[in-house]
């Protein structure tokens, strides 16, 4: 299956609501579709898929054209290598875990299949329950069946619609490792619709922001949210730096490890895994504190000489939204518009970023 | 207790739940998820038998059917015999009076299969009739079980269709609900007594099949 090719899609219709979308997804990232409840982000999805068609539509995986109303040609959702994992899972209630993974498997060799299966329960980790059916599983293992058999499709996009909304909040965070864990195996390209910007920071390396059936937004992760560049998250979400960083040392001594980020230097609370492994690191704009001097004697791991880049209005007469660049990572600080004052925080002004070790957010 | 009568009633229920459960399937499967225009149109038609007068259904077949008719001499030019008072006759009006009874128990399991299930089979990789076979005929077995059952009691019990197109001839359209009729005509009190309890018995145990064998499906998952 050709899964190195990039995901192109674009998207119009007039009814029976307004749509108009087009993105591109990379191969390898996962892209997140993010955007209030009714904006038509899953209807993208299931455009991708080939179970909703639109009025102008083009569909492409690499050298393959899905759909293309331009040239007139639609490949029917059963013949295209996507992976769908529904929001409610869609599990055939007759089938036991092994005959949903089986279902999807129609376009190996039969001498293959048994081989595949088990693999694949040993990757969702559902060994034991190979002869149940859905009734008989918990949420969190409904969703990893789910997610198995849209992995036998072998699919070239795997695509999850709001993968984490079924599920209570102590769960959602366990999924989401399970998620990151097997994006570290299996090498996909990934499309997520979701309206909890958490997926977004902790797992998508690309976002598209849709409102009412249009892109306000698009960009990676870092980008975006560094600017503080993300519309529809209003006052909801505090504005914070979501960055790729990876392990570079690791100081059991100290129970620290060190992440880079670029070539920007964290130091946090120990995070495991071998050098190398990638790290999502939230960092919070309440959290990063701006000074003209080195401080001494303070609680503090991480002293980041950085740059002033912009000051913006902070969501209330009395804050400021701080722009930094440290190296070539950028970091947002929150800060009283006194202290702007105070401390001289013009545009290109130089400024140390003060951030806790316990103030960075790793995600791993 | 007229064997002939039984035996052919019997035949007659058998052959129509045969060929009308894969007809009816299509139609139950058209009107469940076909999107379409005159969709209630068509489902009153599907219905009508189930409160048209049996003697207006039948007067209208018989016109149908009748040597008049092009389908009465297209049938008479293939079967060398007129299609009325036979029993394809009867089996072809058999399988018109029963369509609502084999549609309508499929329409509605087909109906409750939720959409996302059907979407999964095509994202499964699942062409269109393979997505039948494997995913919607075993989740609308409870209903295709009831149509199956009902065709077959309401076939058995059927009378006034049965009269005014088959009639009443031995070992060919006589069925046990006219021959009934025929032995109280007769005052053969007894014969009918029995007929009738047997064709009781038949339509309860039927019934109940269907019953205990749609609860046991909706247990088992």
């Amino acid at each position: 299956m050709d899964g190195t090719g990039e995901l192109r899609v674009r998207l119009r219709q007039a009814a029976p609501f307004p749509l108009s979308v087009e993105f591109s997804a990379p191969p390898g990232s996962v892209t997140a579709l993010f955007g209030p409840s009714g904006s038509g982000k899953s209807t993208v999805l299931r455009a991708i898929a080939g179970l909703h068609r639109t009025d102008d539509a083009l569909v492409a995986c690499g050298g393959q054209r899905w759909t293309d109303t331009a040239a007139g040609e639609f490949l029917p959702s059963h013949r295209r290598p996507v992976g769908f994992v529904f929001q409610d899972y869609a599990l055939f209630p007759h089938l036991t875990v092994r005959d949903q993974l089986a279902l999807a498997l129609g376009h190996r060799p039969p001498g293959e299949r048994a081989a595949r299966i088990s693999a694949l329960l040993a990757l969702a980790r559902l060994e034991g329950l190979a002869a149940r059916k859905p009734a008989a599983l918990s949420g969190g293992e409904q969703q990893r069946v789910a997610l198995a058999r849209a992995l036998a499709r072998d699919p070239a996009v795997l695509l999850l619609d709001e993968p984490f909304a079924a599920v209570d909040w102590a769960l959602r965070e366990s999924l989401r490792h399970e998620l990151a864990a097997l994006r570290r195996q299996v090498s996909l390209t990934v499309v997520m619709v979701t309206h909890d910007f958490d997926d977004v920071a902790k797992l998508a390396s690309h976002l598209v922001v849709i409102e009412r059936g249009s892109v306000t937004a698009a960009g990676t992760v870092a980008d975006l949210t560094s600017r503080n560049a993300v519309p529809g998250l209003g006052g909801a979400r505090e504005p914070a730096v979501a960055l790729d960083a990876h392990v570079v040392a690791q100081d059991p001594a100290r129970r620290l490890t060190h992440l880079a980020a670029g070539t920007l230097r964290l130091e946090v609370p120990a995070v495991p895994g071998p050098v190398g492994t990638s790290v999502r690191i939230q960092i919070g704009a309440r959290e990063v504190i701006l000074a003209s001097r080195r401080p001494e004697g303070l609680s503090l791991h991480n002293i980041l000489d950085a740059r002033v880049l912009a000051v913006e209005p902070g969501g209330h007469d009395a804050l400021r939204l701080v722009h930094l660049a440290v190296g070539d990572a950028r970091l947002l600080s929150l800060v009283t518009a006194d202290a702007v004052r105070t401390l001289g925080l013009d545009r290109g002004a130089p400024v140390l970023a003060l951030v806790k070790a316990v103030a960075v957010e790793a995600f791993a | 207790m007229d064997w002939t009568a039984l035996t052919l009633s019997i035949r007659l229920g058998l052959l129509t739940v045969v060929l009308l459960l894969p007809i009816a399937f299509l139609v139950a499967r058209w009107l469940a998820f076909g999107r379409f225009r005159g969709r209630g149109f068509v489902e009153a038609l599907v219905a009508l038998p189930l409160i048209l007068p049996p003697t207006v259904l039948g007067y209208y077949l018989l016109v149908a059917f009748g040597r008049a008719s092009p389908l009465g001499q297209a049938f008479e030019a293939v079967l060398g015999h007129p299609l009325v008072f036979s029993f394809e006759g009867l089996l072809l009006a058999s399988l018109l009076v029963n369509l609502p009874f084999a549609v309508q128990p499929m329409q509605n399991a087909l109906a409750a299969i939720p959409p996302n299930l059907r979407d999964a089979a095509r994202c499964c990789g699942l062409s269109p009739l393979a997505a039948i076979r494997r995913v919607e005929l075993p989740l609308a077995l409870p209903g295709i079980a009831t149509a199956a059952v009902l065709t077959f009691a309401h076939t058995l019990g059927e009378f006034g269709v049965v009269l005014m197109v088959g009639g009443s001839i031995p070992g060919e359209t006589r069925t046990v609900a006219i021959a009934i009729y025929d032995r109280v005509q007769a005052f053969d009190e007894a014969s009918a007594g029995v007929m009738a309890l047997v064709l009781l018995t038949l339509s309860l145990v039927a019934l109940g099949v269907t019953n205990t064998l749609a609860r046991r499906m909706a247990h088992r998952h």
